[in-house]
């Protein structure tokens, strides 16, 4: 029998505020607001809500659909329409939604889009799933800004121009076009002051894992925590209350010396501190976790919760240059930074997190985070010489999580770590 | 149709090109070696005869290849390793659902074929890709690394501009090499080199699409892959060669059913099974295998002050669809439709490089509007280093024999 959830107050708010969002849409056609479909990475939140617009996110829906168990069905479907077995998950788990009625998460029907807008931000793979929805919804306008990668380790003044423009010229333009609302700038700036509070928030959040123990999984948990900022809040008020809401909370843990949080309560010790690279599974997550938390592994930092922003290096949302920072905040995400850039970012992290090993979840479908993680992980092992873990999923389609075998892989990971540990307390003796 | 009808039309070929001919039977098979050479030596030697020549790799679909030619240097494309190289290291860098191109390409670098390589551009064509570019970088495999950035955005004084900036980015690695500065007249100059490579090729094609039996698929392919191997001018030679050739009443009509093989564009399959489409029942009038060599339909001007917003505008307004290009201007399966209609073929092949994105993403684009269309087709998968294709072979003897048997069926009659 499975034990009853422990939720913390935090996670009320964000139930709440992304059931008042899936309420808004399901009436969105009574009440006249336009529907904008995005992407996490590179969302241009605060612009969407410039013009009064509702956000859907696809790769959000596919996720919560896998949550709920039901996406090894969308994907039959979709691979039963010519979708191939070894693409995206998320791409079919959307499109069979689609196929199956378009029901969301909280059972209620999600409103064709008005708009299409394709932050190019970092996958390939969206590209062509806007180029597959535009073909499924020919009455939508898609808008496309395309994100420069950095390729060279850094965003050069004419990748920023190049985005701004196309802000101006096209962007803007045609959201003004589709949701009858004129750009106000001074309105933006307003949201882009609450994006860069609730950003400064979330960096705090995630720094408190420098703790012993750390009173957050940065992971599993993170994935909850990066919710609001990712999903169309950055810029609300809501979301800065939500996130000291959050923050008030793990400074109590940190002052009880508590460790984190699981799905069975209270993780009792904190055996050992991981960075994770690569995103969750989503169809067995809680299985998935429960291997981690059992063992007493708590992960102390993840890439995965920086796909819809890298804000501990500094960077902010800036009032004063709303669409430069737009700009650069698209170019910032996880996805878009070079392999160099993200081996520096994952080393940054296990030496500040203290970390003790570092783990890959490689995703089958997902190429945009997987090619190339073999390398960065050997990389990562010779600089810093910390042991390296690897462990193959997927993201929404079940035939692709074995749990028995990533339980095996895990143990034996963990069992180098206990030898490494009393091998270094021998050593120090 | 008589002999030089094709060249009543358009461009005449040179007298030297006639004069000057080698035995077409070596010609091809000089052709082959070059286009299968793992150690890239054509590349080498060209690179010996002068101190400052750069060799410069690139990876499919399209680079334009003319400013590496205006900058003193010989572009090179690298298509993998095919059936011919054993990957040892290269698994060891990727997962086994990820395509195999990349694990060849970084098996061919360490195992030091491209040590004569001044720098490699990755042009931005799916994730793969773009980071393969980061290990190259992280390994410091060359003297630069640059993955190209092909805008989406297709306005000139926007996304042309921004590609534009790349160009000069790529250039200014390659003066950092030898040091040349790039004029106007020597990118105009290699811009007139390529259009003329581009236009025999597309001769060559229209050729075949009446004639196909006249220069069997693989021999078309040994030329076209050639010509990323060696200098422009050279291919510009074979390619006028091959033009007099088929242009002459040769070899036998077989019954054989018109196709276009589409998605192939990336990763390569292998000879064995190119050849085994003809051999199974088909003639391939038009496939995007070497489709970088025929992306920009058409010249770029070559008469301007600023050649490299000849070269942008012209990959903006004249570029051939692709997986890797946002088309929702101007839908990709209108487009090969059209090719369709144009080489007056009978069905499309499309093949996919198994766990390729860009094409796997486009299939049921591609076949549920050919559905619509009443254009008939088949879809197979193939990995570069995979030789046994018996299955594939039945399948498109199969669909040869259906196209045969039913020619005035709906596709969907036949499919249902």
């Amino acid at each position: 029998m499975t034990k009853e959830v422990q939720k913390e107050k935090s996670m009320m708010l964000q139930k709440e505020m992304i059931e008042g969002l899936f309420n808004e849409l399901s009436i969105a056609k009574e009440t006249g607001k336009k529907v904008c479909y995005t992407f996490v990475p590179g969302n241009l939140s605060e612009l969407i809500r410039t013009f009064d617009m509702l956000p859907v996110y696809p790769e959000i829906n596919a996720l919560q659909s896998a949550m709920r168990k039901k996406s090894a069905g969308y994907i039959r479907e979709a691979e039963r329409h010519a979708h191939s077995e070894d693409v995206c998950t998320y791409v079919k788990c959307d499109v069979g939604m689609m196929m199956k009625g378009n029901i969301g998460p909280t059972g209620q029907k999600i409103p064709e889009p008005d708009i299409l807008l394709l932050s190019y931000t970092g996958c390939f793979t969206f590209m062509k799933w806007f180029e597959t929805l535009k073909r499924e919804y020919p009455n939508a306008k898609v808008v496309m800004i395309h994100t420069p990668y950095q390729e060279d380790g850094r965003i050069t003044p004419e990748m920023r121009n190049y985005m701004v423009q196309q802000l101006k010229e096209e962007v803007i333009p045609q959201m003004e076009a589709v949701s009858g609302v004129k750009y106000d700038e001074e309105k933006l700036k307003n949201i882009l002051a609450l994006s860069k509070e609730a950003e400064d928030w979330i960096t705090k959040i995630f720094d408190t894992t420098k703790n012993r123990p750390s009173p957050i999984d940065a992971y599993f948990a993170g994935v909850y925590y990066i919710g609001p900022i990712n999903i169309g809040f950055r810029g609300t008020q809501e979301a800065v209350d939500y996130y000291k809401a959050l923050y008030d909370e793990i400074q109590e843990r940190i002052r009880q010396g508590l460790g984190p949080i699981t799905p069975e309560g209270e993780m009792k010790e904190e055996k050992y501190r991981l960075v994770v690279e690569g995103p969750p599974n989503w169809t067995n997550f809680r299985e998935f976790w429960k291997i981690f938390y059992d063992m007493g592994a708590v992960i102390v930092a993840s890439s995965y919760t920086k796909v819809g922003g890298v804000y501990d290096l500094g960077w902010r949302h800036d009032p004063q240059r709303p669409l430069e920072s737009l700009a650069e905040y698209c170019m910032n995400c996880y996805t878009n930074l070079n392999i160099p850039q993200r081996i520096d970012l994952l080393s940054k992290y296990i030496r500040e997190y203290e970390a003790d090993g570092y783990v890959t979840n490689s995703i089958k479908s997902c190429n945009s985070f997987s090619a190339g993680q073999l390398g960065m992980m050997r990389e990562i092992e010779d600089r810093l010489e910390v042991p390296v873990g690897f462990i193959e999923s997927d993201l929404v389609d079940p035939r692709y999580f074995s749990y028995s075998n990533i339980k095996n892989r895990l143990e034996s990971y963990f069992q180098m770590l206990e030898q490494r540990k009393t091998l270094q307390a021998t050593e120090n003796v | 149709m008589g002999k030089g009808h094709f060249y009543t039309t358009r461009s005449t070929l040179s007298q030297e090109a006639v004069t000057s001919m080698k035995d077409i039977d070596t010609l091809l098979q000089d052709c082959k070696e070059h286009a299968f050479d793992l150690h890239f030596s054509r590349a080498k030697e060209w690179k010996a005869e002068k101190p400052d020549r750069v060799v410069v790799g690139y990876l499919p679909i399209y680079f334009p290849r003319e400013i590496i030619h205006a900058a003193g240097g010989l572009p090179v494309g690298i298509f993998g390793g095919g059936d011919q190289k054993q990957i040892v290291k290269g698994d060891a860098y990727y997962q086994s659902y990820i395509c195999h191109i990349p694990r060849s390409v970084i098996e061919l670098a360490l195992d030091k074929h491209l040590e004569h390589f001044d720098g490699f551009i990755f042009p931005s064509i799916c994730d793969v890709i773009r980071n393969l570019s980061g290990i190259f970088k992280q390994k410091k495999i060359g003297k630069f690394v640059k993955y190209m950035d092909f805008p989406q955005n297709f306005l000139p004084e926007i996304g042309g501009v921004f590609y534009q900036q790349e160009m000069q980015h790529i250039l200014q690695y390659i003066k950092a090499v030898n040091g040349r500065e790039v004029t106007p007249e020597r990118l105009n100059q290699a811009i007139r080199l390529y259009n003329r490579n581009r236009e025999l090729i597309e001769i060559i094609y229209d050729i075949r699409q009446q004639y196909p039996w006249r220069l069997r698929i693989e021999d078309l392919y040994h030329v076209l892959r050639a010509g990323t191997a060696i200098p422009v001018e050279e291919h510009n030679a074979i390619l006028e060669q091959v033009c007099t050739y088929i242009q002459q009443d040769i070899g036998t009509p077989q019954d054989k059913v018109k196709v276009v093989v589409s998605g192939a564009f990336c990763e390569q399959p292998s000879l064995g099974l190119i050849k085994a489409i003809e051999e199974a029942g088909c003639y391939v009038v038009d496939d995007d295998y070497m489709l970088g060599s025929r992306m920009i339909l058409g010249d770029i001007d070559d008469s301007t002050d600023n050649p490299l917003e000849a070269i942008a505008n012209a990959y903006i307004r004249q570029s051939q669809y692709s997986s890797s290009i946002f088309d929702i201007d101007n839908p990709k399966e209108y487009r090969l439709a059209k090719i369709v209609e144009k080489r007056d073929a009978a069905g499309v092949i499309f093949a996919s490089a198994s766990f390729c994105d860009p094409s796997l993403l486009d299939a049921p684009i591609f076949q549920n509007a050919f559905n619509k269309l009443g254009i008939r087709y088949i879809a197979f998968q193939f990995s570069e280093n995979i030789n046994q294709f018996k299955v594939i072979k039945e399948q498109v003897g199969a669909f040869s024999d259906s196209i045969k048997l039913w020619e005035d069926e709906p596709a969907e009659a036949i499919y249902s």
